[in-house]
């Protein structure tokens, strides 16, 4: 039996959620599962372990909560989602049917549509030449093009990010962050509960489409509010930090930029090597579903377990120089989105948005600066920006 | 990686007069792709021929897979060469799942099966049980010597209607059928007749309520592994011969393309590639029927050539 290390440290602390790199290292070269004091779970930090943890969904499960709360045993603050927080059998329906609403080929009717709609944003923003890139592109984009792709009515919208982010930090420790989201949340759920319904969703978006699927009987009608709820939080928070990540990522690595304005059809890549390079996502628990053991650790049934997705996008074990942000790179393989069942069922839709609004800028910016100070948003889960000022040159 | 499976039969035995079982395992030990019931495999027999074999094991098992052969006499060879020449030890490829059948939720189910359609209809009736929900069993079959998987269906009591036909006739399907409604679902596989009776008797039924799956011999397909053909990257503007040890994955980015991938098993479709000429062998479990017969696009972890020379948008 080896000793098991064991970290005093709060990952989900002020100091850590500014910059988490130090003590994801320390948590790498700790061992390949350290004991976490300040929440009881076990943590991985290395690729190969939060790799095979991912995919072992018959050992660790989702359905007890991807968050610290454990819902064997706490209530969970929301009906807890069909798809992250379910496991086989019940999240076999709702998934096959989100795979096809978002799949590949579905996405192919939307690809001119939002392509237009980059450029026509990036045509607005670049009428000056200092502007946020959090607002004005990393919200803005996925804000202009996301829900009236699910179908939402316009108003209210404003509602959709402070919802994600409480969300988001709803699957860390009951900390001051949660506590902040607490009061609005009411209202906010109250909100995002309904737009779920199907005669509040325009008829050919992707919510139109998941009903249809009740309506053929893939799903059941309670189903599917609750599958279209997924969208509606998964969907949004995630893409405006994963665009303002090669955003960010593009402004600190100037000859990047240019390999991509060489090569616009690297836009895919740039955005898969930024999700590993930033992971947007940084965690998600399991629990264990027997006493399972994870490199001669065991791991009581019934105890979280804590997978460090952005520790594992820069394990140097499995990448070479892995803090380095390079479009030669093949980011194949990274776990920015996740592996295995539960992998990101919207991937496809963040890719499409990324390569749009990529392609839009690499078609009219020369050079991209930061041009003062970039502050950060602290989040439980999501590795986030409060504000990115950037400078422009343009083509 | 990439590619197909590699599997190992480790068991093999008769579950029935003329149907075999096999558990086939990952050489090395490795956690197999996921399924869910309903699912079936592409194999590539030891002799070549490419045939579909339901999934009837348990996916709480990530280590093996389970199918069970019945011999068909009139056939090409593949049932006959699984029942007389495969042995265990004896290696061999497959797709990743593939789902054409899915179970879908319900307050119950009426499962209906026709001597080997009995396959896919296991673990939905394992899964049923599981969920506490209400389902019966209708199984026809020659006669009971005949019937595979009498046994492990024998714990479940009077949710299981075993018909042998030499003593009972055929199913008496109008008898059983639930009424048209989304109360119960119906899930049916088996010989053409007996689905043909099927349809007709729920001609009228709401869109959904009664899923079928026949086991139609698909045209032979090559052994795709063992020719190697030519990939040409539009893009890229570079011609690439992708050889059967190698995915299409890997070769085209071996010469300059970058396509992303990620579960290099054809389920993530990370790695879609547009086809501009030629017609993919499709190996994933990504694409529909009618998906797959449009032939526009191709997952290259998995996929490969079924016209010798493909053109991509890559
Ligand atoms: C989705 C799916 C799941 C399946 N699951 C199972 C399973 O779990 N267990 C199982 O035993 N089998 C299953 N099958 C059938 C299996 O794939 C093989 O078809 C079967 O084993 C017979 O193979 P064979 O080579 O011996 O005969 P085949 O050559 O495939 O012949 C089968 C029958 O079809 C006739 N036939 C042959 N070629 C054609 C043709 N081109 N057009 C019309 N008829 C033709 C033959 O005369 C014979 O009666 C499944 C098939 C599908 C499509
Ligand atoms: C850069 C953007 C995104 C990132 C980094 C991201 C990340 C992730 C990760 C890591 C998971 C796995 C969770 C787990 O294993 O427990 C996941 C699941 C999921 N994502 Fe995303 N995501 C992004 C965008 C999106 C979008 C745009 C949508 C919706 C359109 C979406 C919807 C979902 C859903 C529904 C799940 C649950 C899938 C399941 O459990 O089967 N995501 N995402
Ligand atoms: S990499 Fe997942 S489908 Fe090819």
């Amino acid at each position: 039996m080896l000793t098991l290390p064991v970290s005093e440290v709060d990952p989900f602390s002020p100091e850590v959620l500014e910059d988490p790199l130090p003590f994801q290292r320390q948590l790498r070269e700790a061992g390949p599962v350290v004991h976490l004091s300040s929440c009881d779970a076990y943590a991985l930090g290395r690729y190969e372990q939060v790799h095979a943890v991912l995919r072992d969904w018959q050992g660790f499960q989702s359905a007890a909560g991807v968050g610290l709360s454990n819902f064997r045993w706490e209530k969970p603050w929301r009906p807890p989602s069909l798809l992250l927080e379910a496991d086989p059998p019940h999240h076999d329906a709702p998934r096959a049917v989100l795979e096809k609403v978002l799949g590949p080929r579905a996405l192919r009717k939307l690809h001119q549509a939002w392509f237009a709609d980059a450029e026509g944003l990036v045509d607005e923003v670049l009428a000056e030449r200092e502007f946020d890139a959090i607002t004005r592109l990393a919200q803005a984009f996925p804000l202009r093009v996301f829900p009236d792709a699910v179908g939402i009515p316009v108003e209210g919208r404003e509602n959709l990010l402070p919802y994600g982010d409480h969300l988001f930090n709803a699957f860390g420790p009951h900390n001051d962050l949660v506590a902040r989201g607490t009061e609005g949340i009411g209202a906010l759920s109250t909100w995002v509960d309904a737009q779920c319904a199907r005669d509040v969703l325009s008829g050919n978006g992707f919510g139109a489409a998941i009903w249809a699927a009740a309506d053929r009987g893939d799903i059941t009608g309670e189903q599917a509010p609750l599958v279209v709820r997924s969208l509606l939080s998964a969907g949004v928070d995630t893409t405006v930090h994963g665009l303002a990540a090669v955003l960010y990522a593009f402004a600190t690595h100037p000859d990047q930029w240019q390999r991509l304005r060489a090569d616009p059809a690297l836009a895919k890549v740039a955005f898969d090597e930024a999700v590993r390079w930033e992971s947007p996502v940084q965690t998600f628990f399991r629990t264990a579903t027997a006493d399972v053991e994870i490199a001669g650790v065991t791991v009581p049934e019934g105890k979280k377990v804590l997978m460090f997705l952005g520790a594992a996008n820069r394990d140097p074990r499995r990448w070479h120089d892995p803090d380095v942000f390079d479009l030669a790179r093949d980011p194949s393989g990274h776990v920015g989105f996740g592996m295995g069942l539960h992998q990101c069922v919207g991937q496809h839709v963040a890719r499409l948005e990324a390569s749009a609004l990529l392609t839009a800028l690499a078609k009219r910016v020369d050079r991209i600066e930061i041009a003062g100070p970039a502050k950060r948003h602290h989040n439980n889960t999501l590795r986030a920006w409060e504000s990115l000022p950037l400078r422009v040159r343009l083509a | 990686m990439g590619d197909l499976i590699d599997l190992v039969v480790t068991e093999k035995s008769a579950v029935a007069h003329g149907v075999t079982a096999l558990t086939l395992r990952h050489p090395e030990g490795r956690r197999l792709p996921d399924w869910s019931p309903g699912a079936h495999l592409d194999l590539v027999l030891p002799n070549g021929m490419v045939r579909q074999y339901s999934l009837c094991g348990d996916r709480w098992d990530s280590g093996s897979y389970r199918v069970a052969v019945l011999r068909e006499p009139s056939g090409r060879g593949g049932s006959a060469f699984v029942h007389d020449r495969l042995r265990c030890g004896d290696r061999m490829a497959a797709s990743a799942p593939r789902n054409n059948f899915r179970l879908a939720p319900a307050p119950s189910y009426l499962f209906i099966a026709g001597g080997i359609g009995i396959t896919p209809l296991l673990p939905m009736i394992h899964q049923a049980a599981l969920l506490g929900v209400g389902w019966h069993l209708l199984y026809g079959g020659r006669n009971l010597g005949s019937m595979a998987f009498r046994d492990e269906l024998a714990g479940h009591g009077d949710r299981v209607t075993v018909v042998p036909q030499d003593e009972l006739g055929l199913l008496d399907l109008p008898a059983h059928l639930p009424p048209p409604g989304p109360d119960t679902q119906i899930y049916c596989c088996g010989p053409a007749p007996l689905l043909e009776a099927l349809q007709r008797l729920t001609a009228g039924y709401p869109a959904g309520q009664v899923r079928t799956e026949r086991f139609v011999p698909a045209a032979e397909t090559s052994a795709a592994r063992d020719e190697p053909f030519e990939v040409e990257l539009r893009r890229t503007g570079v011609t690439v011969v992708v050889t059967p040890r190698q995915s299409v994955l890997d070769a085209i980015n071996a010469v300059g393309a970058t396509v992303l991938s990620s579960c290099r098993q054809g389920t993530c479709g990370t790695c879609e590639t547009a086809v501009i000429e030629g017609r993919p062998e499709h190996r994933d479990s990504i694409l529909d029927d009618s998906e797959r017969a449009a032939a526009d696009c191709l997952f290259p972890c998995v996929s490969r050539s079924g016209s010798g020379r493909l053109v991509l948008d890559a």
